[in-house]
């Protein structure tokens, strides 16, 4: 099910599209950089495969319901990275084009759902460590279930995230995450099982596909800018979203003062050094307490959780940025104090 | 999913109404990719409880529809088949939403049927324009322009490779359910064990076939470029069109139409 052009605004279709087209520059360099021409007709045709493989339905044992495959993760094991996802957006777009399935502003986003985290999140960060050297049949089942798992709940997530910040539909976002999170949970269980029924058929007929089909990787250390682009996300995912779910609940220090003294904050001396450095810190606090300066007058009883506010993303966002400048400063300050010391 | 026979079938058919010959039919495909944008882009970018706003917009699809010879039933049952999700996700915007909007005398309609609505308009009029959109021009003339309007050409090529070899695994892939049915009286097999070595062998079959097909291009001269056989070619009253039906969708988002009108009929009455 992909996301209509009803339910979403022009900017949440339109910074998802940026996205997008982004990650399809990018793909696109990279296949015509790493792979020869013989890839070119390979991933048209994968593509092809993966349409009408979805058309082939099959039951699901237990339920009776009749289930079909989605396809991000064969096609991440047999290209890697960027073809899958190049090959994955065009048989999006076909479906967009053709059958009207996600309109064409929707697009952007279902691209972004259905082909970037499966095939540059889950893919290299799941399957890959588990099944990609030593390929062995429990590896691959392991291995293509957690990773179509994994993709699948960051989709979801996705759906979840554009609906509530388009603002067309009224569902709030902890029904909605209720809903979304434990079908496509099964769904994902589901497709690890096709995708790993389906890779494991092909490397018993013929192994050597799964070697050679994706470029053989040199085995060592993730490189650092991996690592580092890995952490940065992590830190934007928790500035921006997790601080949501900050607990509302007062900290260790404010807890025991409020116990002790019926106030959260001790009050400071209104005049001397106290005074002007508090009157400077409050010149200076753009995002005072974590949030927007005019959302704190409409803090009425009991706040809302997760408390979605713009103010607290923006304010974890600017923090961990600022950190990461203060510490690259700190870095270099030390690399050049290090430098005449070792020449000599 | 669409079962595998009507899929065939459809993506047949809409490549046949795209090569019928009219005036919209000849018209650059870069005009009518960028004029369908600036539609989708305005549609969607109306507030929630926005309906009669969005009425006069639907004169896009009804020039193009009536201009294209395009049949209306079929472009109808396609928009129907896809509405499914819009539906199950709006639906809910009537049970959260009670607030009365709108007093038709004595009938309190509630802000959540409102913008129920609107889902509902906006998905018939972008899913309709997407559709037109290649039922007027064709697939292949829409990856031509999307290469001229920057498009990287490996995805390019990729969508055109896509859409030529869709054919031919559609229809093994149906020879192979067709096979399945047979043997299970109409069932849908043993489930996932059968799936994956139908899938597994519709996958060999496939990389054997990508070898041959490159092989076949390499010998008939292929160097990784895909050159278009007619160039295109934007005319003045062409970027007419796109200017003039793009200050039109501008105009009729800032200014409520219907509205405007309303009120006239009404001081004109009363």
């Amino acid at each position: 099910m992909h996301m209509a052009d009803a339910l979403i605004s022009p900017v949440v279709g339109g910074t998802l599209w940026a996205a997008t087209a982004g990650l399809i520059g990018y793909s696109s360099r990279k296949v015509k950089q790493d792979m020869d021409d013989r890839r070119i007709p390979l991933m048209g045709v994968l593509g092809a495969f993966i349409f009408a493989a979805q058309m082939i339905n099959f039951t699901i044992p237990g339920t009776g319901s009749s289930g079909h495959l989605g396809g991000g993760m064969i096609l991440a094991i047999l290209l890697g990275p960027a073809a899958a996802f190049l090959t994955l957006a065009s048989v999006l777009t076909v479906q967009a084009l053709f059958f009207a399935d996600g309109g064409l502003l929707a697009l952007g986003c279902n691209i972004f759902n259905l082909g970037f985290f499966p095939c540059f999140v889950a893919y290299p960060l799941v399957y890959k460590p588990i099944a990609g050297d030593k390929i062995h049949q429990t590896r691959i089942v392991i291995g293509a279930v957690l990773s179509a798992v994994f993709g699948l709940q960051l989709g979801a997530l996705g759906v979840v995230f554009e609906t509530l910040f388009s603002g067309i539909s009224d569902l709030p976002f902890a029904t909605f995450v209720l809903l979304m999170q434990p079908i496509h949970l099964a769904i994902g269980i589901v497709e690890g099982l096709v995708t790993a029924a389906v890779v494991v058929f092909v490397w018993k007929a013929r192994p050597e596909i799964l070697g050679t089909t994706v470029a053989p990787t040199l085995a060592g250390t993730p490189s650092m800018k991996k690592v580092l682009a890995g952490l940065l996300i992590a830190a934007a995912v928790a500035g921006g979203l997790i601080s949501w779910f900050a607990s509302t609940h007062p900290d260790g220090l404010e807890w025991s003062i409020s116990r002790s003294t019926g106030k959260e904050e001790l009050e400071s001396s209104k005049k001397g050094l106290y005074a002007w450095l508090a009157e400077l810190q409050e010149k200076t606090a753009f995002l005072p307490d974590y949030g927007f300066k005019e959302s704190k007058k409409e803090d009425a009883s009991g706040e809302a959780w997760p408390a979605v506010d713009s103010g607290t993303s923006l304010s974890g966002l600017l923090g961990g940025v600022l950190t990461l400048i203060i510490l690259v400063l700190i870095g270099v300050l030390l690399k050049r104090r290090k430098k005449p010391h070792a020449q000599h | 999913m669409p079962s595998i026979d009507s899929t065939f079938f459809d993506i047949g058919t809409m490549d046949a109404i795209s090569r019928q010959d009219t005036f919209v039919h000849r018209m650059d495909p870069r005009i009518k990719v960028l004029t369908t944008l600036v539609f989708i882009v305005c549609v969607v970018s109306f507030g929630k409880h926005d309906i009669s706003a969005l009425i006069p917009f639907l004169v896009y699809p009804l020039f193009l529809v009536v201009l294209g010879d395009v049949p209306v039933g079929y472009l109808l049952r396609k928009v129907m088949l896809a509405a499914p999700f819009a539906v199950l996700i709006g639906i809910f915007n009537p049970l959260l939403d009670r607030e009365v909007l709108v007093q038709l005398g004595p009938f309190g309609i509630s802000g959540g049927w409102v913008s129920f609505l609107s889902i509902l308009l906006r998905f018939t009029m972008t899913v309709g324009a997407a559709l037109i959109l290649i039922a007027t021009t064709g697939y292949h003339a829409v990856c031509m322009a999307l290469e001229r309007m920057g498009v990287p050409q490996v995805f390019v090529v990729q969508l055109l490779f896509l859409h030529r070899y869709l054919f031919v695994l559609v229809d093994e892939a149906s020879r192979m359910v067709r096979a399945r049915s047979l043997r299970s009286f109409q069932g849908k097999g043993a489930g996932i064990r059968v799936f994956g070595s139908m899938a597994g062998h519709l996958l060999l079959r496939t990389l054997d076939r990508a070898q041959r097909i490159h092989l076949a291009m390499l010998s008939r001269g292929f160097d990784g470029n895909i050159r278009p056989f007619h160039p295109l070619r934007v005319r003045g009253w062409e970027v007419m069109f796109l200017l003039g039906w793009s200050a039109l969708f501008v105009l009729m988002r800032c200014y409520n139409v219907p509205r405007f009108v309303g009120t006239l009929i009404q001081g004109f009455v009363s």
